[in-house]
């Protein structure tokens, strides 16, 4: 990492709690600009609760956020409304508007943050959905209508729709057949080269985490350990040794050999 | 500072100079910047970017899009000190077949009002149709019950006697006891006139007996009850859950429909009785504190008022609501599919149709009840 730059998140400190469990204690985390950055631990070790507290979803017990240098928690409304444009989100399971096909989603944060006529709106939507490798004839088609993979590629291009700098992604491959995970780990490297994002994800997948990410962050006991993939399989800590060494690791780094 | 576009040259050779802010943020200005553009353009224009300040996706690929309709085949286009991603547009651009963007087939909406009536009959039956369906697999479900009383899943069925019935009992009250004091408040004034005070017992026993309790509760009960069947059951549906039922080999209309249905046949006539019983308390107390009836004379009179029949006139009609109700609200909540708006849609249509239903009912009920002179 680059040491001069401003990194993108800071998190500093971090404490979470759920009643007596304590989910993070102390955690630290950096990004800098333009890397892809993933994020791994065991169930319920605060992936999705750290990335909602990054977005400012959640307020946390302790520590500090800093988006762009901001401190998250203490935006004005109008500072807050500047910041969530610079960053786009997707959620697990796509959280598509139900009832707003595919373009209709794409437009939505369009429609509320600029001021432009129908056509340009479709012009903007057809260029979303284009840039995320979906069909022309998708933007027509309502969630429901979508396939797991077609899923999490519209939620991506609704993600981008405002042209953010940072990109969160939770389980961008979870529910994906290899060949569709494979297909968006491809997109999503392709979109990172063209777009100069800046790529936070949470991710199960090993071979997602290993073809994209610059660096990886391991939560272990309410705590980040971050570095290089190289640096963090080296680590002594034995739920990185199972997790990167496991059975799963072996087939997913024996996949890439042959 | 604003977006700018300036264009110079003549003939064949165009330069389109880009200046100021061009990023996203700015598509509302770069568009009425595009506007200034002229309708029609030939031979090589030359984009340079070099002033564009931080330019976006969106803006460029507006700029794209606006010059391939000005230009049609005629315009070549290049560009200078351009962002990185003008390339990457350019390459979607080609993979899309240069749009332009398929036309919605809103074209195909003509007005074809028969043609119109006809679907929404056709429609109709369909629905008529599968409601059918629905009530017969209830029937049979029951029918089963019927032989293996495990297939009535009598604690799932509780717990509906409880959340339909018991919880309701506090605002069931509440309304029978308020309506029937305003009937016998506005009876008393009018019965008044002709120094008839007493039969507003009479009023009162046979409005709340036969007709207010058990429609009032009906009405509460749609509005609780029904939605609440709707809702939870289209959740579900959403949820895929009905589907996982199914694939696990359990009927989802066992589960979940036959105890809501069987568990508001329970707790409607019992919700009822007590309707009806907080009628005629709320009618007892006006008549003593308002027209100073002794208690005595009250139930002298209440006594002489009440047919045989007066009661269960009411309540034969609380089971054929409870079945309304249920019915409908469980039907409408498996017609869930899709969208958060069709959950919505759907429970209204259930609360609005199961209340229809019961007045339409109940309205059967009098004309046959005068024809059997019950």
């Amino acid at each position: 990492m680059d040491a001069g730059a401003e990194p993108v998140i800071r998190v500093h400190g971090l404490v979470n709690r759920f009643g007596r469990q304590i989910v993070h204690d102390g955690l630290d985390m950096q990004v800098a600009a333009g890397e892809i950055f993933g994020i791994v631990g065991g169930s319920g070790t605060g992936k999705t609760v750290l990335l909602r507290t990054i977005l400012g979803l959640q307020r946390p017990e302790a520590g500090a956020v800093e988006l762009f240098g901001r401190a998250v928690g203490e935006l004005s409304r109008v500072e807050h409304t500047d910041l969530v444009q610079r960053f786009g989100v997707t959620f697990q399971n796509g959280a598509l508007i139900s009832s707003l096909t595919v373009a209709g989603n794409v437009q939505l944060p369009l429609r509320e943050y600029r001021r432009v006529s129908n056509e340009a709106l479709d012009e903007q939507s057809d260029l979303c959905v284009a840039m995320v490798g979906l069909p022309a004839e998708a933007a027509g088609k309502y969630p429901a209508q979508l396939s797991g993979g077609m899923t999490k590629r519209a939620a991506l291009a609704r993600a981008l729709a405002l042209e953010p700098a940072l990109l969160f992604l939770d389980e961008p491959t979870s529910g994906l057949d290899p060949i569709s995970a494979a297909a968006f780990d491809e997109l999503l490297l392709y979109l990172h080269s063209q777009l100069g994002l800046t790529v936070v994800m949470i991710t199960h997948d090993l071979d997602t985490l290993l073809r994209t990410c610059d660096r990886i962050g391991v939560i272990l006991d309410g705590r980040m350990v971050s570095g290089t993939p190289a640096q963090i399989a080296a680590q002594p800590h034995p739920w990185i040794q199972a997790y990167f060494h496991g059975p799963r690791a072996r087939a997913a780094a024996g996949g890439r050999d042959g | 500072m604003a977006s700018s576009l300036a264009l110079d040259g003549d003939g064949d050779a165009w330069r389109l100079v880009i200046g100021g802010d061009w990023s996203a943020r700015a598509l509302a200005s770069v568009h009425s910047q595009l506007d200034t553009l002229p309708g029609s353009l030939s031979g090589t224009v030359t984009c340079d970017w070099s002033a564009a300040e931080s330019p976006g996706i969106g803006p460029a690929w507006a700029l794209l899009a606006r010059l391939a309709a000005v230009g049609a085949d005629r315009l070549t286009v290049r560009h200078v000190a351009a962002p990185r991603h003008i390339a990457f547009l350019g390459e979607l651009r080609a993979a899309r077949g240069l749009l332009p963007v398929p036309p919605a087939d809103d074209a195909a909406t003509e007005e074809r009002p028969l043609e119109d009536i006809g679907r929404w009959a056709v429609a109709q039956g369909g629905e008529v149709r599968t409601f059918a369906g629905f009530v017969g697999h209830i029937v049979a479900v029951v029918g089963r019950g019927a032989r293996k009383p495990r297939a009535l899943r009598i604690a799932s069925l509780s717990r509906h006697v409880y959340e339909t019935g018991v919880t309701a009992i506090p605002i069931v009250s509440l309304i029978a006891f308020l309506i029937s004091v305003i009937i016998a408040y506005l009876g008393a004034q009018q019965l008044r006139m002709f120094g008839a005070d007493i039969f507003v017992v009479d009023l009162i026993a046979i409005s709340v007996l036969r007709e207010m309790g058990v429609l009032l509760t009906a009405i509460i009960v749609a509005g609780r009850s029904g939605s609440a069947f709707a809702a939870e059951i289209g959740v579900m549906q959403l949820n895929e859950e009905i589907d996982a039922l199914r694939a696990m080999g359990m009927d989802p209309i066992e589960l979940l429909v036959v105890p809501r249905v069987l568990a508001l046949l329970v707790a409607l006539p019992l919700l009822t009785v007590i309707a009806d019983a907080m009628g005629l308390a709320g009618g007892g107390l006006l008549a003593h504190f308002q027209l100073h009836i002794p208690w005595a004379q009250f139930a002298g009179r209440l006594h002489a008022a009440i047919a045989p029949t007066t009661f269960w006139a009411g309540l034969i009609k609380a089971p054929v609501f409870a079945v309304l109700i249920a019915l409908v609200g469980c039907y409408r909540g498996m017609r869930v599919r899709e969208s958060a708006r069709e959950l919505g849609r759907l429970t209204t249509l259930a609360v609005v149709q199961s209340i229809f239903l019961v007045i339409f009912a109940d309205a059967l009920f009098a004309i046959l009840y005068v024809r059997l002179n019950f």
